[in-house]
């Protein structure tokens, strides 16, 4: 009963994206106002809902091309760690289908190939060494009609067509052609069936939605019973001395290094308030406790700058 | 609505940018594209707060920048912007005491391709500054569109002089009959340096000069450089003339009415070579 009203609910907010935000729901407010009504922030500014979405899309197609230099430039490189500390803790397994939400550029999707590939290898060693009957996978293998473990898949999903464009560029010229692909959706409705995905990543991107609380149910949608939800977004400082050089920081150097790298000043301002905006790390994991995910927990890297919280659908 | 009653011939005469000290004038006059700006949070349009830190960090990074990719034009405009002020204020001082530099600050005239009538200028006479500039817009492949917006300049009068100086740029080019090749931008750089005393300008004119081959840089030092800068420090300060009204003017008088010398040798421009 439920599914059959969440799918006519979805229907008609594809019919009439006005009416949606009065309909949805998982919201149950009764409002009579439209979304475009209501208002939210964008940095500290406040603008309208739909005004956020397309202010945000036309800050990413200004940056995408130099996007991958300015996070260089702005973490002076450590933004490379965090991804890692990303993979480790998620710890895929050969076999596994991620789906990289707001993953422009494609920095997760490609560590996970190749974390899922020395996987294998070391699986495979790990085999030889032992002297192993041969596994089930391998007397399947030997079966004429295939029948061969499913391969390790990664859905890049992002909403700007630019940010994508980047990626697969990245693609081509590092020569990765197989088990990655390119979709164009929004996070707040994704382009894909229930019950898909083994896990389900969005780094550095949640910020940027309009309504948390609709990603983060969407991303249990899309993920299959047992999946695992990894959110890498930058959050609240711990220490106070830490805290303040960080401010300074992020508000007198990177608009600074963005008006001299990107030629954008603006953009790289948003991306600094926004930081501030963002719930921090113990209000995100209630968001995500109310959204329906079990064992949420978060790790705080460079003492709280960066926060990665990890739940999943049971 | 005020324009509304205004007769044509002043309106298209006059191509005021009202500052915000009048702002309901300002969003009468505002375009299309800039209508969404209607509440920007500086002293300007495109203007943007910066603390003396940060535009310490500015003025080290566009210079870098600058140097390292002269073609990021927009890095010059940041690299004028942020150490430029004493200068800015020497001209706005001089723009003031000047009665045809005054009308243009109270003015504020813009030279863009919306506000320039393109087809009365080419049927001007050969020899007339309109029918020269346009000429070396052709030749050299410019549009007076590409100058970058004033971001960190702290006042907004001497953001319209930064503006008015990035506009009359193209207008030297014509009056020294300098093309847009390196040595032309370079000896253009040379007059402004000496003109105006902006540390940018000095700094393109040191080291612009890094980048010219030995014949040119031969050139440079024994005509072209004293020439421009006996011509920077004796001329009429450029930016008082208005420009907008004088392109029937023949060119050789004009150069005659600023006090400069034409040029030593004739540079061609890069289409014609």
């Amino acid at each position: 009963m439920a599914a059959s009203v969440r799918t006519f609910v979805r229907s008609l907010s594809r019919k009439n994206a006005g009416f949606s935000a009065v309909l949805r729901l998982s919201d149950c407010r009764w409002f009579s106002g439209k979304a475009e009504e209501r208002s939210t922030h964008f940095g500290f500014e406040t603008v309208s809902e739909t005004e956020k979405a397309s202010k945000v899309y036309k800050v990413f197609e200004n940056v995408a091309q130099k996007y991958d230099v300015m996070n260089d430039a702005m973490s002076l490189g450590i933004h490379r760690l965090w991804k890692d500390a990303l993979l480790h803790v998620m710890h895929p397994q050969p076999g596994a289908r991620l789906l990289d939400v707001a993953g422009g550029t494609g920095d997760i999707a490609f560590r996970f190939l190749e974390y899922v590939r020395s996987q294998q290898e070391r699986q495979q060693r790990r085999a030889v060494l032992l002297g192993q009957t041969p596994s089930w996978q391998d007397v399947s293998d030997r079966y004429p009609d295939g029948g061969g473990a499913p391969e390790s898949a990664v859905v890049v999903c992002d909403i700007n067509k630019e940010m994508l464009k980047v990626g697969r560029q990245r693609a081509d010229s590092r020569g990765v052609t197989t088990g990655l692909s390119w979709v164009v959706g929004d996070a707040e409705e994704l382009p894909f069936n229930d019950d898909q995905f083994d896990l389900y990543t969005i780094a550095f991107g949640i910020r940027n939605v309009t309504h948390i609380d609709q990603a983060l149910k969407e991303a249990l949608r899309v993920l299959k019973p047992g999946g695992r939800f990894l959110c890498l977004e930058f959050s609240k400082v711990t220490n106070p001395v830490l805290e303040r050089l960080y401010d300074v920081y992020s508000f007198q150097v990177i608009p600074v290094l963005g008006e001299v790298i990107a030629g954008d000043w603006k953009s790289y301002q948003y991306l600094v308030e926004s930081i501030r905006k963002f719930p921090d790390q113990e209000e995100f994991k209630g968001l995500m406790e109310d959204s329906g995910f079990f064992c949420v927990q978060y790790f705080n890297l460079t003492g709280g700058v960066v926060a990665l919280h990890s739940g999943f659908k049971l | 609505m005020w324009l509304r009653y205004c007769p044509r011939s002043i309106l298209r005469r006059r191509h005021i940018e009202l500052t915000s000290s009048a702002p309901f004038v300002h969003q009468l006059h505002t375009s299309r594209a800039d209508r969404s700006h209607s509440y920007y949070d500086g002293l300007y349009h495109g203007h943007i707060h910066t603390t003396p830190f940060q535009k310490a960090l500015l003025a080290v990074g566009s210079g870098v920048a600058a140097l390292q990719d002269p073609y990021r034009h927009d890095m010059v405009a940041v690299l004028g912007e942020t150490t430029g002020h004493l200068a800015l204020v020497n001209l706005r001082d001089r723009m003031r005491n000047d009665p045809e530099g005054y009308t243009i600050l109270t003015e504020r005239p813009r030279i863009r391709l919306s506000t320039l009538d393109l087809k009365n200028m080419a049927s001007l006479p050969d020899g007339s500054f309109g029918r020269e500039y346009l000429r070396f817009l052709e030749d050299n492949n410019v549009t007076p569109d590409s100058r970058a917006q004033v971001k960190f300049v702290d006042d907004e009068e001497l953001a319209y002089v930064m503006l008015r100086y990035r506009e009359v740029h193209d207008l030297l080019h014509t009056l020294l009959g300098m093309p847009t090749n390196m040595l032309g931008e370079v000896v253009v750089k040379w007059f402004e340096a000496a003109q105006t005393g902006l540390p940018m300008c000095a700094l393109g004119a040191v080291l612009g000069p890094l980048r010219l081959n030995a014949s040119r840089l031969q050139s440079l030092f024994t005509s072209l450089g004293p020439w421009a800068l006996r011509n920077g420090r004796g001329a009429r300060c450029v930016l008082n003339i208005f420009y907008e009204r004088r392109w029937d003017q023949n060119l050789e008088d004009l150069r005659q009415e600023l006090h400069i010398e034409p040029p030593p040798v004739t540079l061609h421009s890069p289409r014609k070579t």
